[in-house]
């Protein structure tokens, strides 16, 4: 991946993939999170959700304001399934 | 935003998408969609993404390979650039009572005698697919290699660019308030962005379906219900078909990109349009899911969220009009199983539309069929 900027580590998606779909006619934060999975991985997108709002901003000429920024969805940390479970709570 | 159109479509779902295109395809001219939040933001985006063509109607057969045979070409249909995602690891479901036995048998006949090519295995021929699950009070399982997965997103999008691309226009973030009638003819859908001229809508608005219905007076027997479901972080590919049991009430396949994807449905579930997630139902489903597929107890929850099923008394979707009304259309009512049908729903329903036969009949499938007391019952839900 040699010259390419990552916006989120996670799922590895560059800002080439982000700027392409955008260039499609995409300028849906909501959309665009989807198709790429920008921000739906493991760490749902604590640093690349602002990121991407800003990319998404400037490419597009919309304020963030505008933009319908996605929601966290529970739960609020990546929690095993054991532990969930009931079971012992290992590491975490 | 245009003033009139051919025909309003309720809904940027899977199922309004398709019909979207599907009648672009075949010519019509001046087709707007009209959705509420954005592209998938309904049932569609929130759905198990499963497909499966072990069905224990004759109905549901046909529709679901019809359906599955447009998925396996829809990139090249479609002319889409990005994969859809579309997996063909097979669905293994568990019989685990003597009833269950008996009905798959008889699925099985049925299935096979439509060219779907579904088998019984053994807990041995089972083990074979699946070694690390737990096998415990299960006597049998049916098996369909070409069951799977296609992701809902890219395959939704796939449609609303190609029919984009055809010059459907598609509204999100816009909400249909009203329908006006005259005389038993649509007039017109009123959006809180402006007001359509139309003589044809197509409600196709999922849980909502009921609410549009009662815009025209129409009573749908509709009944939402939430469902829940929670998705994993991606780990190394160690599953290939998702695993189903009806009895023990839950779904759980691996995807393509690694993540696990996995629910069950509540028993007497109340009428409800809320979509929020419990902690309650984490709990149950990663009990369930440890119990029976032991590998996963290491592996972390993600996210979860939940989504509407809309159930009709048979558990069968609403494909028609309404007699009396002219113009009024209705995709709804799938019963949790509407994405893998969205291929076909389009198909159909632009057949349907543009008066043309459908290549599969949908007139026993009418909202008719309630009142004539001809319900078609589907043995094998969750
Ligand atoms: C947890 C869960 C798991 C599921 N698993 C599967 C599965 O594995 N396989 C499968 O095939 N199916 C599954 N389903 C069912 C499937 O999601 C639905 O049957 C299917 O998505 C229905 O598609 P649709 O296009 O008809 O409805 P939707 O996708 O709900 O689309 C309807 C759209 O209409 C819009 N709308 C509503 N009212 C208005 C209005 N007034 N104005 C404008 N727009 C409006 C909504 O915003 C919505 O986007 C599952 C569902 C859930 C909830």
């Amino acid at each position: 991946m040699e010259g390419k900027t990552i916006v989120c580590r996670c799922e590895d998606i560059t800002l080439e993939e982000i700027e392409e779909l955008i260039d499609l006619g995409y300028d849906d934060l909501e959309e665009i999170k989807r198709l790429t999975r920008c921000s739906m991985g493991p760490c749902q997108g604590r640093t690349c959700r602002n990121l991407l709002a800003q990319v998404v901003a400037s490419k597009t000429g919309k304020s963030i304001d505008e933009l319908h920024i996605p929601t966290y969805r529970p739960p609020a940390k990546n929690i095993k399934m054991t532990a969930l479970a009931g079971g012992d709570e290992d590491e975490e | 935003m245009k003033n009139s159109a051919e025909i309003v479509i309720i809904g940027g779902g899977i199922s309004g998408l398709a019909t979207a295109y599907n009648l672009a395809a075949r010519g019509m001219k001046d087709i707007i969609v009209v959705e509420r939040g954005y592209i998938a933001s309904g049932s569609t985006g929130r759905c198990g993404a499963g497909i499966r063509q072990q069905w224990g109607t004759e109905m549901n057969c046909r529709l679901s390979k019809a359906s599955c045979e447009i998925l396996e070409n829809l990139e090249e249909i479609l002319d889409y650039k990005r994969s859809i995602e579309f997996k063909q690891g097979g669905y293994l479901l568990f019989a685990t009572t003597e009833k269950e036995v008996e009905q798959f048998k008889k699925n099985v006949a049925l299935q096979n005698s439509l060219g779907i090519n579904s088998k019984i295995l053994s807990i041995e021929e089972a083990l074979e697919i699946v070694p690390d699950m737990n096998t415990e009070g299960v006597m049998s399982f049916a098996f369909h290699q070409k069951d799977g997965h296609a992701n809902p997103f890219q395959t939704t999008f796939a449609y609303a660019e190609a029919a984009k691309r055809l010059g459907v226009e598609i509204y999100t973030y816009t909400t249909v308030r009203g329908i006006e009638v005259k005389n038993d003819r649509i007039e017109s859908v009123i959006t809180d962005k402006g007001e359509i001229k139309t003589h044809r809508v197509l409600n196709a608005a999922g849980g909502f379906a009921k609410d549009i219905g009662r815009m025209v007076g129409v009573e749908l027997p509709l009944k939402p219900e939430r469902h829940e479901i929670l998705v994993t972080e991606p780990v190394e590919t160690i599953l290939g078909p998702m695993l189903m049991s009806f009895s023990w009430n839950f779904y759980i396949q691996q995807e393509p990109n690694g993540t696990f994807i996995m629910g069950y449905g509540e028993q007497d579930n109340p009428e409800s349009q809320g979509v929020n997630s419990s902690w309650h139902f984490a709990q149950e489903m990663a009990r369930k899911a440890i119990r029976i597929y032991p590998p996963l107890s290491k592996v972390r929850v993600v996210r979860q969220w939940a989504g509407l099923y809309t159930m009709t008394p048979d558990s069968q979707p609403i494909y028609g009009s309404v007699p009396g009304l002219d113009g009024f259309y209705i995709a709804a009512g799938f019963s949790g199983h509407g994405f893998m049908f969205g291929p076909i729903t389009g198909v159909l329903m632009a057949e349907y539309i543009l008066g043309e036969e459908p290549e599969i009949p949908i007139d026993m499938l009418d909202a008719g069929r309630f009142e004539r007391g001809e319900l078609i019952y589907e043995p094998s839900v969750v």
